[in-house]
């Protein structure tokens, strides 16, 4: 019994030693070699693997930031959008180069085209997918430029930082976007962009994407842009273009000075997180509504139009 | 207000529903057959399985999946009553308790429900029950009709039973030839075993029913019993003595309910025809192999539990006849 | 009459609901206003001619074909263009159009208005096809290709046969039915100048069994006409199908990507022939079609001769009106057809029929999971695998739907018909198409 169990010990020791010795040999001899600033790297970044930085995953983001920081001094080009500023500022630090802050963004919504705003006047039935509604007909509002409301945005996020609000119909960006662009890359009418979150969060944005002219446009959506240039022409920093009947703001140039927003006459204009305005003196024709953190609406508009939207 | 969507605008008959409650009827005929052999055990059997296997689905769906309950759908139901079809009528109430929560709950919802389990529920099941409680599994009740009666139950071994563990003994097929049913008493159900398996009539006449419905297509059920036939009546043709003939081992075991009811079942099953034959085939070989040379006298259920395993590489290699695709000389 | 053919491969047979096929055509007065949008045909939309505050006259040039996949747009009635403006057509889309105030009924002089039935002709291939070019005609079963194009055999390859489409595969629609028994003798002519436009000598024309008369008058035309036999064809959607009637009449199969003239074979539908015939001997251009207009509830089904641009509104109260719970308002069959989205769309080239459905007939069932049962592939005229491409598509694995051949689907609605689980197949497939076709575009690109 005993000489069993010696000799079995012995065999298996020895085999287990003998594989360990070819290990070790293979292992060196086939080991392929990596930079070892690139798992450094890779450490520091968020592990979110979502291709917002342009490249497939962190793993993938950390090569090129290296063979990049080795060939050419610099990370022109190289942004990690869920790490922001702050993880640049380590990978800078981890492969000795000075990185410069970049202004963060954020995912913007720009439409408006709530139920309450363009009414339903057909019923949608189908597969409940953006894209393919977008390919099927204009839109339950008549509008067929506006969001659909399908969701395929939602589907695209895997940061959970934006959500269908069932009482508009129309998608709500949270503060945790990582503006990785999935959303924007997800929507088949080009409805949402990247743009500056801005200081303390205060965006101004056109919030519409309709290029048709102004009457068909206000016919389906009360609140859409008419392209009347109103803005166009009370912006002092030249931030505001009308193409094809619809206004852009350049949010590079913007300095958030509201003078559009008071101006646009479908209030399709819209300042994010400010602080309300004072009411204006009574020499006003139209009686304004003062809501916590948007503009003014028009009473006669309809009730259901506080842009709930917080973004 | 109109209504907006992509074409077609109308739709055939079909549902899920009428397939699910389709397989319901045709199983009929088996469950009288069974209430007749077996009694109130049988009742007994039936009722537990299948409002045990409502209730898991149900409690799994309300409280764990907490999404949209399906019960009425039908697949459950058919779930329960195979389920009751391939245990003894004697078996405990606690025992297909468990059955039917590892049919629902391990078999069907932890795929992700209706439509996405690998195997076959009820075989999963009952292969769970097989290797845990394999007394309980396996003494089976000798059909008593209950016009005769309700006398205690005798149990004795399955006709399979019989024979493998007599060739085992090295007795001979014609030594064994009075202990077996005869052809008729195979066919009508007089055998022990478990309760869905005895009648092949019933069982046929079910068939039938759903190649009517269009519910079933004849691929499978027709290759794997071609196949068991085949090859058993090959062995037998070599020698007699020592393997049992093909007919008898078409109509005994759980082969008639295997091959019409669980290797039939959609959800499990290639999608092209081609690919049903090959399965068929394959679950018929198993059968046979686990028959004669394998420890267990039955096979069919680790057969076709075996070939759903394999069912996602069939539908990869086995492609419907494309349009147009005459230069292409593979399937794919 | 021959023997009965079909196609090997799936298909589905929907209830026929043929409620308008005893009903005689009746050509319905000029509206007062029309709305013709200027893209009625696959392809490019035509150039506006017109503009704001012209007169044109019936039959008139309006608009012009702006590249080679494109077709002229004639006016179908005289009177003021009110304006070029953005309309809903029946894509859903806002398209361009001219929205013409109706003055008189004064036609373009060339046009030869009478309905004498002119059996001779003396022209060139290329004559014939310039003609039929000039007149802007589209396929007008459904699909609006340009004809012209069609008629241009590439070079390399050669006709031999000319298939005709008389088959009316889709519930509900009976237009061609109607055109083929009482217009046989011009759509027999009309053949024979597609033959000389192909230089073919055989033509056949493809008929579904549920048509006997139109089956019977044909053949019995068809003996005046040397090459043309008539092929009756067993009731199967989609035998309408143009790759699907190509395997049925001539048994071959046209390769996966190709066109029919790989195998030989231009197909036409009735209608189109038909206007063939009055572009070629009357000098007429599209300008009206025949429309079914058609449901369970509608009070009136019936067979209407319009004008392009003629507002759907008007055909529906021609109809004795729009019935009170109606739910869904189609152009085209319940199959293929597109919901409209209002009673304002104008009828164009390609408006086969108006079908209304109850409210009850209109919503989906809901959607529940597949359960793997396969009629969608073994129903698929394509022999594709609906449930495979349709899971690639939500899945946005557009790359291995391309390698299982979604490309090769023809929409014709059977698997979705089919599915016991109400999935929307078709949407998906639909989907899963649109961005393989822009991957293929931006692969071709570089």
């Amino acid at each position: 019994m005993n000489n069993i169990i010696i000799i079995s010990t012995i065999a298996l020791g020895a085999l287990g030693l003998i594989s360990a010795v070819i290990l070790y040999f293979v292992a060196n001899k086939f080991k392929v070699y990596e930079d070892p600033k690139i798992d450094e790297v890779e450490e520091a970044l968020p592990s979110a693997n979502c291709g917002g930085c342009g490249f497939p995953g962190c793993r993938a983001f950390a090569e090129a930031t290296a063979k990049k920081a080795k060939e050419e001094h610099n990370l022109e080009g190289l942004f990690c959008p869920v790490g922001g500023n702050e993880v640049m500022q380590k990978v800078g630090n981890i492969l000795g180069l000075e990185i410069e802050a970049k202004d963060p963004m954020i995912a913007v919504v720009r439409c408006n085209g709530s139920h309450a705003n363009s009414p339903q006047k057909v019923k949608y039935e189908g597969a409940t997918s953006c894209a393919f509604a977008h390919a099927l007909y204009s839109g339950e509002g008549g509008c067929m430029y506006g969001c659909l409301g399908l969701g395929d945005c939602v589907d695209a996020c895997e940061f959970d930082a934006i959500h269908m609000n069932p009482e508009t119909g129309l998608p709500v960006v949270d503060d945790n976007c990582t503006a990785c662009g999935a959303c924007v890359e997800a929507c088949p009418r080009d409805i949402i962009e990247l743009r500056k979150r801005g200081p303390k969060e205060r965006r101004i944005f056109v919030s519409c994407v309709n290029k048709e002219k102004g009457a068909p446009a206000k016919k389906n959506c009360a609140v859409a842009c008419i392209g009347c240039g109103k803005c166009e022409k009370v912006c002092k920093f030249d931030a505001i273009t009308i193409t094809s009947f619809l206004a852009y703001i350049d949010f590079e140039k913007c300095t958030l000075c509201r003078k559009c927003v008071e101006v646009c006459p479908t209030t399709a204009i819209w300042e994010v997180n400010f602080k309300p305005r004072k009411p204006k003196p009574a020499a006003e024709q139209t009686k304004k509504v003062v809501s916590t953190e948007t503009k003014p609406v028009e009473l006669k508009v309809n009730t259901g139009t506080t842009k709930e939207n917080k973004v | 207000m109109l209504t907006v969507s992509g074409s077609p605008h109308i739709h055939g008959d079909n549902s899920t529903k009428k397939i699910m409650y389709g397989v319901v009827y045709a199983l009929i005929p088996a469950m009288l057959v069974t209430v007749y052999f077996f009694g109130f055990n049988a009742i007994r059997v039936l009722t537990l399985s299948v409002v045990f296997s409502l209730l898991f689905e149900w409690i799994i769906q309300k409280y764990l999946i907490k999404g949209d309950i399906t019960i009425t759908d039908g697949s459950a139901l058919v779930t329960g009553i195979l389920l009751a079809f391939n245990v003894p009528s004697n078996l405990p109430a606690w025992i297909i308790i468990i059955g039917a929560l590892v049919a629902i709950g391990v078999g069907k919802m932890s795929f992700g429900g209706l439509g996405k389990n690998i195997f076959n529920p009820a075989l999963v099941a009952r292969v769970f029950l097989l290797i845990s409680f394999p007394v309980e599994m396996t003494s089976w009740p000798k059909p008593a009709p209950i016009i005769n009666g309700l006398t205690d139950v005798i149990t004795g071994p399955t006709p399979l039973g019989i024979v493998k563990e007599g060739l085992d003994a090295g007795k001979t097929m014609s030594d064994l030839m009075p202990q077996l049913p005869d052809y008729v008493q195979s066919l009508l159900g007089q055998m022990g075993g478990s309760m869905g398996e005895v009648s092949a009539i019933a069982l046929i006449l079910g068939g039938i029913f759903m190649l009517w419905k269009k519910i079933i297509s004849w691929e499978i059920p027709v290759s794997v019993l071609l196949t068991v036939f085949v090859f058993s009546g090959i062995l037998w043709l070599i020698d007699p003595q020592h393997y049992a003939d093909p007919l008898f081992h078409l109509l005994t075991g759980g082969l008639m309910l295997g091959a019409i009811f669980m290797a039939t079942d959609m959800v499990t099953s290639p999608m092209t025809k081609g690919g049903q034959l090959i399965f068929g085939f394959g679950i018929g070989l198993l059968t046979i192999l686990i028959r004669i040379w394998g420890a267990y006298p039955e096979g069919v259920s680790f057969a076709i539990l075996l070939m759903n395993s394999a069912v996602p590489l069939i539908n990869r290699g086995f492609k419907p006849k494309r349009f147009g695709a005459k230069a292409n000389v593979q399937n794919r | 009459m021959g023997i009965l053919k079909t196609f090997a491969l799936g298909g589905v047979h929907p209830a026929e609901q043929k409620l308008s096929a005893n009903i005689p055509i009746e050509e319905l007065p000029v509206p007062k206003q029309v709305t013709v949008p200027f893209g009625q045909n696959l392809g490019a939309p035509s150039k506006p001619l017109v503009k704001r505050g012209d007169t044109v006259k019936t039959g008139q040039l309006i608009g012009e074909a702006s590249s080679f996949i494109s077709a002229n747009v004639h006016s179908p009635v005289s009177g003021t263009v009110l304006k070029i403006d953005n309309v809903v057509d029946s894509s859903g889309f806002r398209r361009p159009a001219a929205i013409i105030n109706v003055e008189g009924d004064e036609w373009m002089e060339e046009i030869d208005r009478s309905e004498e039935l002119i059996t001779g002709f003396d022209l060139t291939a290329q004559e014939i096809i310039d003609k039929v070019k000039k007149a802007g005609i589209v396929g007008m079963g459904g699909a609006t290709f340009p004809t012209h194009v069609k008629l241009m055999v590439p070079p390399g390859k050669k006709a031999e046969y000319l298939l005709i489409n008389g088959v009316e595969c889709e519930p509900y629609l009976t237009s061609d039915h109607r055109l083929m028994l009482e217009k046989g003798d011009e759509i027999l002519v009309g053949t024979k100048i597609l033959m000389k436009a192909l230089g073919v000598s055989k033509a056949i024309i493809g008929i579904e069994n549920n048509k006997p008369d139109a089956i019977n008058h044909l053949t019995e035309l068809s003996k005046k006409h040397d090459g043309i036999s008539v092929q009756p064809l067993k009731v199967k959607y989609p035998q309408g199908g143009e790759k699907q009637l190509i395997k049925a009449v001539t048994g071959r199969e046209v390769p996966s990507g190709k066109l029919p003239i790989e195998v030989g074979c231009v197909v036409q539908n009735v209608g189109t022939v038909f206007a063939v015939y009055e572009a070629v001997l009357k000098n007429k251009p599209l300008i009206e079609r025949i429309v079914t207009v058609t449901g369970k509830a509608v009070k009136k089904p019936s067979n209407f001769k319009v004008r392009v641009g003629t507002p759907v509104k008007e055909l529906i109260d021609a109809a004795e009106g729009l019935p009170e719970n109606t739910g869904k308002i189609i152009s085209g069959g319940p199959m293929m057809g597109k919901a409209l989205l209002n009673t304002d769309i104008p009828v164009v080239k390609g408006s086969s029929g108006i079908l209304l459905m109850k409210k009850e007939e209109s919503s989906r069932k809901p959607e529940s999971p597949c359960i793997r049962c396969s009629k969608c592939t073994y129903v698929c005229p394509m022999g594709l695998e609906p449930y495979l491409l349709s899971r690639y598509a939500r899945t946005k694995r557009f790359e291995e739907a391309e390698k299982e051949k979604i490309m090769d689907c023809i929409e014709c609605g059977s698997c979705q018909y089919t599915c016991p689980a109400n999935i929307p197949l078709l949407d998906y497939l639909r989907l899963g198409k649109a961005k393989v076709g822009a991957l293929i575009r931006a692969r071709n690109a570089k």
